[in-house]
């Protein structure tokens, strides 16, 4: 008997390739291309994206990583930077006054030694409202690059010469974009870029200057990470390490929705492929236990069987990741062509990970749904072939599954390390497929009534559905899953990616106006008016410190995040409103009625969390000298990628308005009235303008380049979807053919056949229907509002699809598989059964 | 024979006191009650008897398929009744073929594959020239590349005797082999079987309800109700053919 592992390769092989050549694996294995495909393609291509959309990100440092400090940084610093590997350029920077003849404003002076910017391109022209162009050149030694406002702030134009502390640089282009802009207070100064070799001329840097150094860091990612450890041991009081976890609010926020578009999309489909793998294993084991039967009567050993099964599956696995990988790489590479123009410049090469992934996913979804079918099967007693009725003990599958949802669990926390989605879907999929199950066999149970309804064809379908009770169940769950996801891609999916992409709609404000007096609110509203443009909304401002939290002195309080430490030391931005704010949502307590005359604050929840506070927590503030307090009532969360005016802390009206204040407001300003920008500052000399237009640009290219990822990674889980559904059909295909060939030669007539058949897919596919409607509203529901925190609004259209899609897709997928019965006389199938 | 002669003798099969209990919904039900014979070497026996008659389940016994409730079983001199499923596995594997009444090819191997596998189980080393002399010894060497749905059911069970012969078994189990063959292509089958056994002489084990085929072997047990009722001498030749058609049911 064959023992040793060659022959049983050799074997397995052997019996492997010729059930290929008969058809027999064609479901398992186009199921597990599907789940491979699905995996590396959205792997390969999140890769990418991902790189892309990282380094669009990392260009707002100008580099991967930022060291920045308020002392000269330590040379040493550079030459580790230098032995890991990197490259390395810097920024000095500080607030100075400069002059253009007579006029003069204060500036943020910059710095820049060559390499600037690391990450992105600078952006210049040769005057001002001129041609834009890329460059990757800095200021020459005795120029200066200024930026539009400072410019307009001048009065001057381009070939002038400006006086910035000792020296005197000739202004030589105007600096349109620098990748670093940003938008917080602190760089609220218009910028002047210069070269580093002039900054000991200007003599600006004295003892009590506020200068900021910053060494720019960049190189490959391991690189990145190894000088990132070896320092951050190293670093001083006055020394930061800023990645861009630390920058653009927005973009990360955009980043985050993006990754959990995409992660909840590869998820999905791996999950669906899944079933589809077990339900085809499930049909093989069943359609082999025969030669099961027939090889142990010759001889062949239950342990032999199994290895040879399991070897079977690893060459299978191995196939399937191989062809799913190239066919997901190809997959990948056509949707980046397709994706060029939109993404205006090639994407980065993808990594060899994913393909590694490939071959992980296929073994874990094959070990754990086709193996314990598989090894059941090898269980069938050889007396099979004197009795056809005797079959393996039959499958647990409550164990077996488990073990297969925890391989597969287990697979996607490594992939995605995003443990709170990763449990929420696979909670959510457990109870669905809980739900769904406990539905469909109530359903089912419910048809019985209906048997004695209509004639003959009416009560076969309906008494088949009843005879194989779990099976039914099992199919119609299978058929309303996929249908679910489907209804969920198709209508959910485009609500979820349409409201997402309204939070930044195309005039979402790009001109953000501060410092705005009092006194000035009306007369700019004038302004406004006149140039026809739309009045925003003006939000009041005040400077504060905080002082207390509860009576206890800040200064001498420890805070467990960092981050909250900070918030505390530092001045805050205050407001007040009646109302909140339509990105405003309140997530805990209440906010105050219209009317309200108390003394409350309302806290944005992140914020709150990194303080540490609570609802009734009494926070204590110096304002102008005098000290302000105020109950914390409310937590809210905010869209800060709406880009309007948000605050941390919001007071109710009547609390800060003693105090002096400034104005904030936001407004849209198309490409042809940007002059009108330049109007306004003059007739508002103390306000100043912060141009978004770029930092939008920015948010927007991410979140076109991921929602069209996403977009094509749902196609993959669509076709997962319909993978489950075709292997539904193909489970009790043979069944199905061979029961309909006994009808036909009991001389039921085609039309009868036909009719009993459509009953039984036609009512699971009814019943499917309805259980993935229900599902794809409630799943809807659910992760627009709190995985996604969007508004959702239950549709209509989906009740009607759901029950539709089933009848329709179900019924002539069953009458499909059963079509071959009808046209061909039933002795052939008889005879092959 | 009593169990005393059947101990001593050396057989290609014997059995010992064999019983079959299963439980149904109606309580305990004996399918086969203290059974025992003895087949020798080269010898073939016929088990006749109504459906229901424990036929096929002594069959199952006897080639190691199933264990009994009672009693033991002796293949080649080596009692199969103290192995487990795999050593009984092993020794089907080296001394035991099969021909069944509905053919048992397998739907995805052609003709010579399936011929093949028996010997590919065995590790034997070459299978593929093994299996295409015994194709060839039951006249179906320009069918080898066809499936089991494209061949005629004579044309199937021809291969399933190559199958069963190509591993030179020292028994053969048949159940009911033209159970599902018209009469004419039932006698080309057994005609078949029987010349192969007498070349290779190989012990034949034979389940039938057909009375003709049952006289040209060279013992019959009639079974009843799980007993074997009657061990009697097969027919000559020419009584056989004129009673063909004398089935049981």
């Amino acid at each position: 008997m064959i023992s040793s592992p060659a022959t049983t390769a050799h074997l397995a092989l052997k019996l492997l390739a010729r059930d290929w050549r008969a058809g027999e694996l064609t479901v398992l294995l186009v199921a597990l291309l599907v789940a491979v495909t699905a995996l590396t393609g959205v792997a390969f291509l999140t890769d990418r994206v991902g790189q892309a959309v990282e380094l669009r990100a990392v260009e707002s440092l100008a580099a991967d990583l930022q060291l920045s400090s308020t002392v000269p940084v330590t040379p040493e610093y550079a030459d580790i930077a230098h032995q890991d590997g990197l490259v390395t350029a810097s920024i000095t920077s500080m607030p100075s006054v400069v002059f253009a003849g007579e006029s003069n404003t204060l500036a943020a002076v910059r710095a820049v030694t060559p390499g600037y910017p690391l990450r992105g391109k600078l952006k210049t022209s040769d005057m001002l409202l001129g041609e834009i162009r890329v460059t990757d050149d800095i200021p020459g030694p005795g120029e200066a690059w200024a930026s539009p406002r400072l410019m307009a702030r001048l009065g001057t134009g381009t070939g002038t010469e400006l006086e910035v502390g000792g020296a005197v640089l000739r202004l030589t282009r105007v600096l349109d974009f620098r990748p670093d802009e940003g938008w917080s207070f602190v760089d609220l100064a218009p910028t002047l870029l210069i070269n580093e070799v002039d900054l000991e001329a200007t003599q600006l840097i004295q003892p009590g200057s506020r200068v900021t150094y910053r060494m720019l860091l960049a190189g490959e990612r391991n690189d990145v990470d190894n000088f990132k450890a070896s320092i951050e041991e190293k670093l001083s009081d006055n020394e930061k390490l800023v990645d861009i976890k630390d920058t653009n609010p927005q973009i990360r926020s955009s980043m985050e929705r993006a990754g959990r578009f995409l992660n909840l999309a590869s998820l999905v489909s791996v999950l669906l492929a899944a079933v589809a793998v077990a339900m085809a294993a499930r049909r093989y084991s069943h359609r082999h236990r025969d030669r099961i039967a027939l090889m142990k009567c010759m001889g062949a050993s239950q342990s032999l069987i199994f290895r040879s099964s399991v070897l079977q599956l690893l060459m299978l696995a191995i196939a399937g990741s191989f062809i799913g990988t190239v066919l997901g790489f190809l997959t990948q590479m056509g949707l980046a062509w397709l994706m060029r123009d939109m993404i205006g410049h090639v994407l980065p090469a993808p990594g060899l990970q994913p393909a590694f992934l490939g071959l992980i996913t296929a073994l874990s979804i094959l070990a754990g749904f086709a193996l314990p079918d598989l090894a059941q099967m090898g269980k069938t007693p050889p007396l099979r072939v004197l009795r056809q009725d005797i079959d393996p003990p039959p499958l647990r599958y409550g164990v077996s599954w488990l073990a297969g949802v925890l391989a597969v669990l287990l697979l996607l926390l490594w992939i995605m390390r995003d443990t709170q989605l990763v449990l929420t879907i696979f909670a959510g999929t457990a109870l669905t497929f809980l739900a769904l199950g406990i539905a469909g066999w109530l359903l089912v149970k419910s048809l019985q009534g209906f048997r004695g309804a209509a004639g003959v064809a009416w009560r076969y379908g309906l008494a088949n559905l009843a005879r194989r009770g779990r099976e039914s169940v099992v199919q119609i769950v299978a058929f309303g899953l996929g249908l679910m996801v489907l209804l969920l891609l198709s209508t959910v999916r485009t609500e979820l990616m349409d409201n997402w992409r309204q939070s930044l709609p195309e005039n979402a404000p790009n001109q953000f106006l501060i410092n705005i007096q009092p006194h000035e609110v009306d007369a700019m509203t004038a302004f406004l008016e006149e140039q026809q443009l739309d009045i925003p909304n003006f939000v009041p401002l005040v400077r504060a410190r905080m002082t207390r939290i509860n009576g206890a002195d800040v200064t001498q309080m420890t805070f467990e995040d960092p981050q909250g430490e900070r918030w505390a030391r530092r001045d805050s931005n205050l407001s007040w409103a009646a109302e909140l704010q339509a990105d405003n949502r309140v997530v805990g307590g209440a906010i105050w009625k219209a009317g309200f005359k108390g003394r409350e604050v309302s806290v944005e929840q992140d914020f709150g969390r990194e303080l540490g506070l609570e609802l009734g927590d009494e926070l204590g503030f110096d304002i102008a000298g005098e000290s302000v307090t105020a109950t914390v009532t409310s937590f809210r969360t905010v869209e800060w990628d709406s880009f309007s005016p948000n605050f941390f802390m919001v007071f109710s009206p009547g609390v800060l308005e003693p105090y002096p204040a400034t104005y904030i407001t936001s407004l849209y300003v198309d490409e042809a009235e940007r002059s009108t920008i330049l109007d306004l500052m003059r007739n508002f000399p103390s306000v100043t303008a912060i141009d978004l237009d770029a930092i939008l640009g920015q948010v927007r290219d991410v979140m076109d380049k991921a929602a069209l990822a996403v977009q094509a990674v749902f196609l993959f889980t669509l076709l997962a979807g319909l993978t489950v559904l075709w292997a539904a059909v193909q489970a009790t295909r043979d069944e199905r053919r061979y029961e309909s060939a006994m009808l036909r030669t009991f001389g039921a007539s085609k039309r009868r056949v036909l009719s009993g058949v459509a009953t039984e897919f036609v009512a699971i596919g009814l019943l499917a229907g309805v259980l993935a409607s229900v599902g794809a509203s409630l799943a809807g529901y659910l992760l627009a509002t709190r995985l996604f925190e969007l508004d959702y609004h239950f549709s209509m259209v989906l009740w009607l699809a759901g029950p539709l899609a089933g009848v329709l897709f179900v019924g002539v997928s069953g009458m499909a598989a059963t079509w071959r019965v009808i046209t061909h006389p039933p002795i052939s199938v008889l005879r092959s059964a | 024979m009593n169990t005393s002669e059947i101990k001593k003798s050396k057989s290609a099969l014997k059995a010992l006191q064999l019983s079959k209990q299963v439980s149904s919904p109606e309580g305990t039900l004996t399918i086969l009650d203290h059974v025992s014979l003895d087949v020798r070497h080269g010898e073939s026996i016929a088990i006749v008897g109504a459906s229901g008659a424990g036929k096929s389940t002594l069959l199952g016994l006897l080639a190691g398929l199933d264990v009994p409730s009672e009693g033991k079983i002796w293949l080649d001199d080596v009692e199969i009744t103290e192995m487990d499923e795999d050593g009984r596995a092993a020794l089907r594997a080296n001394n035991v073929g099969f021909v069944f009444q509905s053919f048992h090819l397998v739907s995805s191997l052609t003709a010579l594959e399936n011929v093949m596998l028996p010997l590919e189980l065995a590790g034997a080393a070459h299978a593929a020239e093994a299996a295409l002399e015994a194709i060839r010894t039951v006249g179906l060497e320009r069918r080898k590349g066809h499936y089991p749905h494209q061949l005629s059911g004579g044309e199937k069970q021809r291969v399933a005797i190559a199958r069963a012969f190509v591993v030179e078994p020292t028994v053969l189990f048949a159940d009911e082999p033209t159970g599902n063959l018209d009469n004419r292509t039932g006698d080309t089958v057994i005609d078949l079987l029987f010349r192969l056994n007498s070349e290779t002489q190989t012990t034949l084990v034979l389940v039938t309800h057909d009375l003709n085929l049952a006289a040209r072997c060279d013992r019959v047990l009639h079974m009843e109700a799980g007993r074997i009722e009657k061990d009697s001498p097969g027919a000559t030749k020419d009584r056989a053919d004129s009673g063909r058609d004398r089935t049981i049911d």
